[in-house]
């Protein structure tokens, strides 16, 4: 998965996550360490597709306006790379076998990425995001209590 | 087995309990209106194989509306049981089948009857949950996920014999 994709989705998570803020880029950034140029471009791309909004001005910044349900990492990977790219036969009607097996093998691997992003959700993401958050405070709580 | 009634969305109790044989008509019905194909035969044999073989391993419940009468339908069902050794496996859980009313999807029934068998599954001791589904399949592939489920240490693989 790309750099842009995988930013696409913490941006989104984090924004999907806090539905009654808007969220700066500086913000995003400096959570997941990257840049507000980069994430800015990513951002412009996410809005293009409808799944956020951007709120100019003091305390503006961007939201969330897809729907987390039905928005799936594969949806959002797709908006930033050809996800078939690695599967494809420079010219098939002069392809060797050597080349056609390991077009399959590609094939295979890529069918197996594809089918995972495609069924998780974003909500989905959040509801184990949660659960892992609850888990780590768990066991902080533990530790310092040791 | 613990008998309950699981709070779904906007006032929709449910009752989910295990099968048994005066169900075949409802069961049949649901499958049929999901699939299209009436398979009344074999749930007749499925509903015997669940209560009079292993019983206390495998699992078939059904997701009625609380007030449990005959007329009402089955809003879903779920099946399971501990299988082991196959494949190099230590006896898990398998959930083989699970489906839910059409007019009743995304209301939390499928998770109530997910919840409910693995504490069936848990309550025999069982620690790990299994099932296999078809990749392209996004409905039941994303319901799994959501319940916490990923892909586990096995690898399905196949072959077309007619091409070998």
């Amino acid at each position: 998965m790309q750099k842009s994709s995988r930013l696409a989705i913490f941006a989104l998570i984090e924004l999907a996550s806090n539905p009654d803020r808007q969220i700066s880029t500086a913000e995003i950034g400096d959570k997941y360490r990257v840049s507000s140029h980069h994430l800015a471009k990513v951002m412009l791309t996410l809005g293009r597709a409808g799944l956020v909004q951007s709120i100019r001005g003091v305390g503006g910044g961007y939201s969330f306006t897809g729907n987390a349900k039905r928005t799936t990492l594969q949806d959002v990977i797709s908006l930033f790379e050809d996800t078939t790219v690695t599967c494809k036969l420079p010219d098939p009607s002069i392809a060797t076998s050597a080349e056609w097996e390991m077009f399959n093998i590609s094939k295979e691997i890529n069918d197996i990425s594809v089918s995972t992003h495609r069924s998780i959700t974003l909500s989905t993401m959040l509801k184990h995001i949660e659960r892992r958050d609850q888990i780590r405070a768990r066991k902080a709580s533990e530790a310092a209590n040791a | 087995m613990v008998e309950f009634a699981a709070k779904t969305a906007p006032e929709l109790e449910l009752l989910i309990r295990k099968v048994t044989i005066d169900d075949l008509d409802l069961v049949n019905d649901l499958d049929a209106r999901i699939t299209g194909v009436d398979k009344r035969e074999y749930w007749r044999d499925m509903i015997d194989r669940v209560a009079t073989r292993r019983a206390g391993e495998r699992f078939f419940l059904i997701a009625k509306p609380c007030n449990d009468t005959v007329k009402c339908p089955a809003l879903g069902i779920i099946i399971g049981e501990i299988r082991g050794w196959e494949f190099g496996s230590d006896p898990c859980g398998w959930i083989f089948a699970a489906s839910v009313d059409l007019d009743y999807r995304e209301q939390g029934i499928g998770e109530q009857m997910f919840k409910a068998i693995c504490e069936e599954f848990r309550a025999v001791g069982t620690e790990t949950v299994r099932t296999m589904v078809r990749r392209d399949d996004q409905i039941n592939m994303s319901f799994f996920r959501s319940e916490g489920m990923s892909a586990g240490p096995y690898t399905q693989l196949e072959i077309n014999l007619n091409e070998r």
